[in-house]
This record gives C-alpha cells, structure tokens and sequence, in this order.
C-alpha cells in the first residue's frame, strides 16, 4: 500500500530525513518510534501533503501512485488520513459542519452519494457511541476551546468518520490519561480491517500494549536505525533510545 | 521595585532643576533669517562650497511651505524672523580644540547639569559630545575611539573633514524637502553630532550628545547624523535641558540613522527641555523630525524616548524597513503636566520582506496637559510576510487633561500581519486605595502606579544611563492628585 | 471660474430651480429656506477630495464628475417578485422604489396604537405640523448632507409613542432599478420615551446599473428608548452608496446598529452618534466583504457627551480581489462623561495580493475616569487552518471560503432577529461565491 525508496527530506537547507526506506502492506500496523527530533512526524506530515519541505526519493508511492506532488486534499480523497499531533482551532466553523464537508467531498471521490444531514447525523452518532463521545461536542467549533484529550478524541472521531484506508497517527497517545488512552486505542482497533493500513508515530509504547503493531522501526537522526516486531518496542522501553544514534537537535515544522 | 520607585518619586515631585543660565560671551548672528543669514553662517564656520549651496536649496524650498496644521498642538504664531539662527559661546581662539581650550564657566555650567566633560572625571564608558545653544563645545574618548576607526565628532567638523561621507548620506534620509520644521534645519542647522562605525566594529562605548539652550532669543537647530556600516552596532543617547525664560523658544533639530547590511543603531532620548511653568509661560516648542532607514538586510533601529519637557514637543521618531528582516522599534513615554502639550509617535514604513515592527508608547497626562500618539504603520506592496504589533496605552491623572490616539494603519500586502491596541484608563481609586492601605502615600502610590505604567519602556534605556536619564526627568506631577 | 467645483454646483443649482416645484413641503417656508442654504453651501465647498482628512482613503472624482438624473422615470419594470423573494416573514414591510413609496408593493400591516409609519413625502405635504424642523435640520452640514437636504424628495417617517413596543420588525426596502439616477433619500426614526422597535433598512437593484444612493437617517431616541437598527446593503455592482447616519441619544435609550455591506461599487456608510443623555448605550457593528474593485468605508463617530455612556464597536472585513476597505472609528469621551466606557474594535481578512485595507481607530479622551480601549488587526487566513481543512479532504478553495465564512459569521451570529439572520446568511454565502471566483 505504501512504498517509500529512499525518501530525503530538508527544512531551510537543513536535512531532516536522511534516505528512509519503509513499505506497509494493506492490513499491517506499523509504530514508528525514537527520540524528539528524529523526524518521526516530519515524515507523516510530509506523506499527508504539508508544503514547506524540500523532499526528493526514489519513490514514495500509495497504492502504486506517485504521492509526492500531489495537493493534500487529493491525498485525503484517496484515504490518507493524519491524525494531527497538534490538531488545529478553528474559531467559528462548527465540527458537525466540517465533518459533514470533509466526508462529502470524500464521498464524492469515491463516487459515492453524499450524505444528506439527516443520514449524516445517524452516521457520526454511531462513530460518536463507539468512542465514548458527547453529542454536544459536535455543534462547538473545531477544536476551539477543547481540552488536550478531547483534541485528541476529536481526531479518532474524523478518522471514524472518514474511514481511511491509510491512517497516519502522530502521537495520538500524547498528553492522554489512561481512560482517554483506552477511548483512543480503542477507535484505532476498531478500524484494523485486512484493507486498511495504519501508521502509528508514538515516542513512548504504552500505546503499543493496547493496540499491537505488526512491526516496529525506530527512526533516529533521519534514518530508521532499527526495524523488528513488538518486541522491539518491549525491549527499547526497557533500555531507552540510548544506544540508537543521536536524534536531531530541533523537530520541523512542530507547532509551538 | 524600591529604588526604581524611589527614583521616579525624586522625578516627578522636583521642580525644573535645569532652569538656571550661564553668562558667557557669545558671538550671534542678528536676529532674523535671509539668504544673508545663511551664507553668514555657513562662512562663520568655513563650511565647503555643497554645505552652503545644499542650506541654500533648502531655504527656498522653505520659503514655499507652511507650518503644518494637522496636528493637535495649539501655540500662538511664531515670528521666524525675531529669533537668532545662531549663538555660539566665545571662545579664547577661534574655537575650542580641546577640553583646555573650554571656557571653565562653561564646563561648570556642564557639570551642574550633570554632564560629565571632564575624561577623567567620566563616568565608565561614556563618549559625550555636548552641544552648547549651537555649537559643538567637546567631544570627549575621541581618540580612543579613533583606534577603533569610529568617528564620533561634531557635525561642524564632520562637514570639514568627512565631506565625501556627508555628501553621500546627508538628507539622504531626512531630505530638505520633508515638512517645514526639516527644512528650516536644513537651512539654518548650526551644530550637532555626527558619528560613523566602521564595518565590523561593535562601538564599545554608549555615544552621547548632550544639548543645552542657553542664549536667550535663540533657536536651537542642530542636526545628528549617525552610519552603522556593515555588521557593526552602536548605541546612542541624547539628552536636553534649557533654562527658565517666559519667552517660547524654538527647537528644530533633525536627526538621521542609516543601517546598513546587520548593522543596528539603538537612539534613546531622555527630553527635558524647560517646560514652561504651572500658567503655561514659557517653554521649549520642540519641533523635531528623526527617522532611520534600515537600509541593509536583517539591520535594526530602536529608538527609546522618554519626552518630559518642552512646552509643545512635535516629534514622530519613524523607521524605513527598506532590508529585508530588518527591524523597527519604538517605546516612548510621554508625560505632560500643566500646559504641557504633546503630539508623537512613529511611523514604521515596511518595504522589505519579512519587516517587523514592535511599538510600544505610553502617555501620561496630568494638569491641564494633552497628550496624543500619532503613528502609522504603512505595509507596501513588497512588504511580504512582514510584521507590526503596536500598544499604546494612556493614563490619565486629573479630569483636566487629556488623552488621544491615532493610528493610521495602511496594509497593501495580504501576507502583512498587524495588531493594534490601545487603552485609555485612569489611576485606579481601587489601586491607589490598595496601595494607601499598605501605607504607602498618594504620592508614593501614584509614583509606583505611573512607574510600572512605564516600565516596559524605562527597561529599553542603556543601562550606563539609567541614572542619569532619570535624573533628568525633572517634570513635576505634584499637584496632579485630587 | 470653471473648476470642476463651479460646475458640479451649477449643475446642482440648475436641477433645483427645475425641480423645486416638484419637491415635496414646497409650501413650508422654513424648509424652502433650508433647501436653498443647503445648496449654497454645497456651492461654496462642492464634494470633498482625498485632501480632507475625512475623505484621506476614498476618491469621489466618479461622483462628482457625474451628472446625475435628479428625478425617477416610472418604474416600468416587474417588481412584485423582487419583493416576494426580499420580504421577511411578518415584517411590517414599506417599499420604496427609486427613492419613492411605492403603495401597491407595500405591506406594513396592522400597527399598534402610537406607531406612525408613512412616507415622508407624505407627512411633508399632508401633515407638515407633524414634522419637527429640528430633526431633518440636524445632520452635520456635510456636502452629501447638503445635497440630500437640497434635493429629498421621500423616504421613512417613523414616530413610536411613548412606551410602545413593536414586536416585529419594520423592513424598509429601498429597490433602484434606474441607472444615472441620484436618489436622495431621507428616513426620519424617532422613538419617544420608553419606546422600541427593530428597523431593517435593505438596499437592492434591479438590474446592475450605475446610480447614486445618497441616504440619510436622522434618528432619536428619547429617554430609556431602545432601537435596533440593521443596514443591509445589496446595490448594483456598479453603483455608489452614500449613508449618513446621525443618532441623537437621551438618557438611558439605547442604539444598536449592525451594517453588512455587500454590494456597490462605492460605499460608504458614515454614523454619528451622540450619547447626549447620561447612561446611554450604543452598539454598532458592521461587516463588509468586497471583491473585484470595490471600495468600501465606514467611518464611525461616537461623541459620549455626558456621563456614564457605553459604547460598543466591533467591525469585520473579508477583502478579495483588488478591492480596498477603509474603516475610521472616532471616540470622543467629553470633559462630562465621566465614567465613560469604549470599545472599538477593527478585524480585517485579506484574501488577495491586491486588495488594500486603511484602518484608522482613534481615540480622543478629555476626561479622567474613562475606560476605553481599541484594537486592530489585519491579516491573513492561517494556513494551518487551510492545510488542516486540506487534510481532511477540502479543497484548498472550499477550505478558504469555509474559514472566510467563520470570520464573517460572527457578525451575523450576533444579529438577534432570526428571519434577518437567514437572509443575511443568505446573502454572505452568495457573496462569497463571488469572491472565491
């Protein structure tokens, strides 16, 4: 499903991911894991279409498309979904409304009808009922004003909602306590399907206990210094990023 | 928080302590402006032929303007043909060459003020050129300076011995043409400072004008030039006291900044010109025209003020981001008491790419005092992705005075970000009465009010300076609670 | 003497002794006498020039190069649907077509005792001792004022009794459907004490023609009277629009005024209010979108004369195209108005390499225990916002209007009567079509 060839990718001159080869295959959960700076979300950000790097590879293709060039939305009505580390505010656009924009447009994509509001309302109410979710949280604007944890539940919700067939995670885990950490793995088990491939980025593998990857890589100064199965992500917990080579001082493109 | 308050308390409660006079022997030219006036000037100080025909030009450009009205300054009409365009102190030869050459009541005069002459008597680090009604009196470090291939100097001498330099940037910022009070000075300027920092050169030592009005009838229109070349960084500050007369003087000075490529100028002014007394007699109309151009990339101009005196103060000290990231900033306080009237604030014109401009100005007013901020923050078409944050802030002490804002803000680039906000406000009664209940007096609670009111600012002045900025501060709020 | 300014005035001289037989209250001396004086100092001054401080941003070289037709034709064109598709559920509905009542269209409905609802035209010619000089006098003597004085021939004559409320609201729909037409219309609303009612006062066109809409509002409000007062303004794409609003308030009313500018080529809509009464309260937001070449200004100006005075500003832009906005808010606080409080506030969205906006808030304070505060900002959209609406599968125009849309919406959000709040959204979505094209 996605072939990465030798991907490199610079920030203002400064090299961020240095020659990366990484392939998942429909139905496989992938975790990437490593130090801050190591270019773990540079590299899911740049796979869902974030301008401002300067990348070049080999190849970088999903579903045997060429993604590098293409707009970010094009990405997301082809089934790439990024779960946001920072998702962003926006001050006056209902969540109901964006969500009701986003699925269309995907619908549309995939040449299927487009919901009407009231089939609509009967589809993310389902998906609201699977993650535990409060209906109110629908008709506040995106983002605006929510806690770190409802952001977080927020994005499982979309991604529910818009059912991806590529699904990149960055640190979803992050910031959640152990109640809202089961919410969140439970949206990501839940949309495991032998058609579906998911990308996990977490810096820490609590997450790993509750939703069990098929492989693990740890990336370090731009490369993935280590690849193996969930025992990796047993064994790095114990022992630390110590003995991977050292990450890269400053993370691309975070939001402060 | 004590000694700064304790500072501001000895500040604001003194009356004018500057307001004496020095009798000296000076040499005038006769009242009154013509083209004679000029030429006598230009020859008194054996200017080069381009000084002259340069004040020429400006004479009669001036000659085709008018006063500008646009302001919210009141005065009654001046007379520009009853003032004398130049005084200068008499000196033993033909002009002071070194501090030996000084008339000794003129160095007291110096050190009653405050002003350090004197090299050894100097405070550590300080380089003074101190600018006696018109003209240059001493310069002092010049040659320790000189190592450093800084030139710091009179503008008398810089027009005889850097005329190439002059030529080049001379109006080149501020040209003649610019508003009434700037061509005045171009025609008429006697005196002032002139400074230049070699390539590289980070100038070790705060640079000083000092001016003093003395002579009665006069006006004071000096003219500051200073280059930062390429990678070099000076600091700057000027300070300004006249003495105690019924009769309004005229002060027109221009001053000019050029950055060049990462070069950053820091100008602070601590403005104490006599005031006027409690009626409004008297005073220093302070008319003054003062812009630098960030004329190389990533350069910075800063310019701080402090403006407690003059009778009417007109002055809108403004930056050209012409580099790209170049910077601009301006923190002013401006306090007015009694008749006090100010019009300021800056104008922050962005042309490079990613400019940014921070302004930050605070106004008090307490009597019959008004106060306005002027600004303008201009964003031109090539302006991408450039910057200005603006707050201004004015306090009101009184209901006899008052308090204006306004900015023009003009944006004609989508990528320019700006933000403005201003608040009017008064001193709390519930602050006051906080601060009265922890035993402090209204004096002492207003004092502390008005001095973490200007805090942000009084932060922006060098350090070398504190004290003696805030010794010059000599503007009384007594009377100014009720 | 043949300036530009001589011979727009004797242009504007020779169309009134033509037309001055045809105005209406030609047989009240004091506003014969009050016409004339108007137009002799419109004479004296003609149209300001980007020279004058007020006028600094906007050109009105158009206008006054313009030789405008001072009086209607009759309306021939189908209007009846127009009216169908603008006329909102249960408001007590006048229409004015071409700057004149137009009867048959009208509904204004059952009115309760103490509202008075007619035509200016009438009031002038039927029942003149009704109109207090005073009020159409009042305006600032402005060259527009002037002009409009000189030459008003209809518009709205409110007057609420004391204490009467009207429920629903009075929509005053103003059609232009001629072009090179100058209408100079004048609304007279005046709430006596205690009173209330909501206005609603629409501009739209027939047609896209080029014309001239000069309206003038003189409105009081007596003690402890409340006014709402919503501008929607919808001209031809090529027309200029000119309103002048002047509010006159006693103690404890209050005035609250939304403006949405959408329309025109050139706009301009300048309120003067004046808190003449202790605690009164004023509200005036605006919102403006402009696209292609558009200029639109609002100038505000609020004089709080005695004390305990609240006001409240808050005006938002969306600018495309080439299309420039200019917004100057003044805040006079007088020696009196002691406890004085003012907000201003000014929030632009620049969509395009070219448009420009000018923003001005200014703030004059000549009293001491005031709290007054203004701010504002110009910026773009925030491109994470765009690429996080991109991530999710909107396209990069979809997610521009959509982020647009909620800066605007605020304003419409606040707007409290709810047929007007559909009809406004109605119309922002309209406009920002226009605008993303």
């Amino acid at each position: 499903m996605l072939d990465i060839r030798n991907l490199q990718v610079s920030v203002d001159g400064k090299a961020i991911l240095k020659g990366i080869d990484l392939q998942v295959k429909a139905g496989e959960v992938h975790a990437i894991m490593g130090p801050n700076g190591s270019g773990k979300s540079t590299l899911v950000q740049l796979l869902a279409g974030r301008e401002g790097y300067a990348a070049r590879a080999d190849a970088v293709l999903y579903q045997g498309a060429e993604l590098l060039g293409m707009a970010a939305e094009e990405r997301a009505r082809q089934g790439i979904f990024l779960a946001f580390q920072y998702p962003v505010e926006i001050p006056g656009v209902a969540n109901v409304y964006f969500l009701k924009a986003a699925c269309n447009a995907i619908r549309r994509h995939r040449n299927l009808p487009e919901l009407d509001a009231i089939d609509f309302l009967a589809l993310i109410r389902s998906r609201l009922k699977l993650l535990g979710m409060d209906e109110s949280l629908l008709y506040r604007p995106v983002n605006a004003g929510f806690s770190g944890g409802e952001k977080k539940r927020n994005e499982i919700l979309q991604m529910a909602v818009l059912e991806p067939t590529l699904a990149l995670l960055d640190e979803s885990d992050s910031g959640l306590d152990i109640d809202a950490l089961k919410v969140v793995a439970g949206g990501i088990n839940a949309l495991r399907s032998p058609q579906r491939a998911i990308v996990l980025v977490t810096h820490y593998q609590r997450l790993l206990d509750y939703v069990v990857p098929d492989r693990v890589h740890v990336l370090a100064d731009g490369r993935i210094a280590r690849s193996g199965d969930r025992q990796l992500a047993i064994e790095l917990e114990r022992t630390g990023y110590a003995d991977t080579p050292a990450g890269h001082p400053a993370p691309p493109a975070s939001r402060a | 928080m004590a000694t700064e308050s304790m500072q501001l308390e000895a500040l604001i409660s003194r009356e004018y302590q500057h307001g004496f006079s020095t009798t000296l022997e000076t040499d005038s030219v006769p009242i009154g402006l013509s083209e004679g006036v000029i030429r006598l000037i230009s020859a008194k100080k054996e200017e080069p032929e381009f000084m002259l025909e340069w004040r020429l030009q400006a004479y009669r450009h001036w000659l085709t303007m008018s006063e500008p009205e646009w302001s919210t300054v009141h005065h009654p009409a001046i007379d520009y043909q009853a003032i004398s365009y130049y005084s200068a102190p008499k000196a033993r030869r033909d002009g002071p060459s070194s501090l030996a050459d000084v008339d000794p009541e003129l160095l007291r005069t110096y050190e009653k003020l405050g002003v350090p002459l004197e090299e050894r008597e100097i405070l550590s680090g300080v380089a003074v050129d101190a600018v006696f009604d018109s003209i240059s009196v001493a310069t002092t470090f010049k040659e320790k300076l000189g190592e450093l291939g800084i030139i710091f100097c009179s503008f008398s001498e810089a027009v005889r011995e850097q005329p190439e330099l002059l030529k080049h940037y001379l109006g080149s910022v501020v040209p003649y043409t610019d508003n009434y009070f700037a061509s005045l000075n171009s025609a008429v300027f006697s005196d002032g400072s002139f400074c230049y920092i070699p390539p590289g050169v980070h100038c070790p030592m705060e640079l000083s004008t000092y001016f003093r009005i003395n002579a009665i009838n006069t006006g004071q229109f000096e003219r500051t030039l200073i280059i930062a070349d390429r990678d070099s960084y000076v600091s700057y500050l000027e300070g300004c006291t006249a003495p105690m007369r019924d009769e309004n003087q005229l002060h027109a000075a221009v001053v000019e900044l050029i950055a060049l490529d990462n070069a950053q100028i820091r100008y602070a002014t601590v403005q104490n010109w006599y005031p006027g007394d409690k009626e409004g007699k008297g005073g220093i109309y302070n008319f003054v025209t003062k812009r630098g151009e960030c004329r190389g990339d990533n350069s910075k101009i800063s310019w701080t003020q402090v403006e407690t005196g003059s009778a009417i103060t007109w002055k809108y000290p403004s930056v050209i981001l012409k580099g790209d990231n170049s910077q601009g900033e301006f923190h002013s306080v401006a306090l007015t008491n009694h008749y006090q009237q100010a019009d300021t604030g800056t104008k922050m014109i962005h042309l490079g790419k990613n400019t940014r401009s921070n302004i930050v100005a605070k106004g008090i007013s307490a009597g019959h005092g008004h106060n306005a901020y002027r600004g303008l923050v201009k964003m031109a078409k090539s302006a991408v992705g450039a910057r200005n944050y603006s707050q201004c802030d004015s306090l009101l002490l009184g209901d006899k005075c008052a308090a204006h804002t306004f900015p023009y803000i003009e944006v004609k680039h989508p990528s320019a970000r700006v933000e403005h906000e201003a608040t009017t406000s008064r001193i709390g009664q519930e602050q006051l009465f906080y601060c009265q209940s922890r035993g402090l007096s209204a004096e002492d609670a207003v004092s502390i009010i008005v001095n973490g009111f200007c805090k942000e600012v009084f932060q922006e002045l060098p350090m070398e300076f504190a004290v003696e900025a805030q010794k010059l501060l000599g503007v009384s709020l007594e009377g100014s609670i009720g | 003497m043949n300036t530009p300014q001589a011979s727009s005035a004797s242009y504007y001289a020779a169309a009134y002794q033509r037309l001055s037989p045809l105005l209406p209250g030609g047989g009240l001396g004091w506003l014969t006498q009050a016409r004339r004086a108007a137009l002799a100092r419109f004479a004296r001054h003609g149209f300001p020039t980007q020279r004058d401080e007020d006028w600094k941003y906007t050109s009105l070289a158009a206008i006054a190069a313009a030789r405008y037709d001072l009086w209607p034709a009759a309306c021939v064109d189908p209007l009846a649907g127009v009216v169908s598709q603008r006329a909102l559920a249960g408001a007590h509905l006048l229409v004015f077509v071409n700057g004149r009542l137009h009867p048959g269209l009208s509904r204004p409905g059952d009115l309760p005792p103490g509202v008075r609802l007619n035509s200016l035209a009438y009031c002038l010619e039927e029942q003149p001792a009704s109109v207090d000089p005073l009020l159409l006098l009042g305006a600032a003597a402005a060259a527009f004022a002037d002009l409009n004085l000189a030459f008003m021939a209809d518009g709205a004559y409110l007057h609420l009794a004391a204490d009467c409320h009207l429920a629903a609201p009075i929509q005053l729909l103003f059609i232009a459907s001629q072009a090179n037409l100058a209408i100079q219309q004048r609304n007279v609303l005046w709430a006596a004490a205690g009173s209330s009612a909501c206005i609603i006062e629409q501009h739209v066109a027939l047609g896209e023609g080029s014309y001239l809409t000069n309206a003038l509002s003189n409105v009081v409000l007596e003690a402890g009277a409340s006014i709402e007062h919503y501008l929607l303004q919808q001209e031809s794409p090529a027309a200029s629009h000119i309103a002048t609003i002047d509010v006159r308030q006693q103690a404890n009313s209050s005035y609250s005024s939304a403006s949405f500018a959408f329309g025109a080529h050139l706009a301009r809509t300048g309120i003067t209010v004046a808190l003449q009464g202790e605690a009164a309260r004023c509200s005036l937001d605006g919102l403006y979108l402009t696209a292609g070449r558009q200029h639109v200004d609002h100038h505000t100006c609020i004089d709080h004369r005695q004390a305990g005075g609240t006001s409240r500003q808050l005006y938002k832009g969306v600018l495309s195209g080439a299309s420039r906005a200019v917004f100057n808010g003044r805040v006079v606080v007088h020696p009196d108005a002691q406890r004085s409080d003012a907000e201003q506030s000014n929030r632009n969205l620049l969509l395009s390499d070219k448009a420009e906006i000018d923003t001005k808030p200014q703030l004059e304070i000549w009293a001491d225990d005031v709290k007054c505060s203004h701010a504002a900002t110009v910026a773009q959209l925030d491109e994470e916002q765009v690429f996080y609406l991109r991530s999710r599968g909107i396209e990069q125009a979809k997610a521009r209007t959509m982020l647009s849309r909620a800066f605007a919406r605020e304003m419409i959000d606040r707007v409290a009567c709810s047929p007007l709040q559909e009809a406004l959204d109605e119309a922002l979505r309209e406009k920002l079509r226009v605008m993303s094209c």
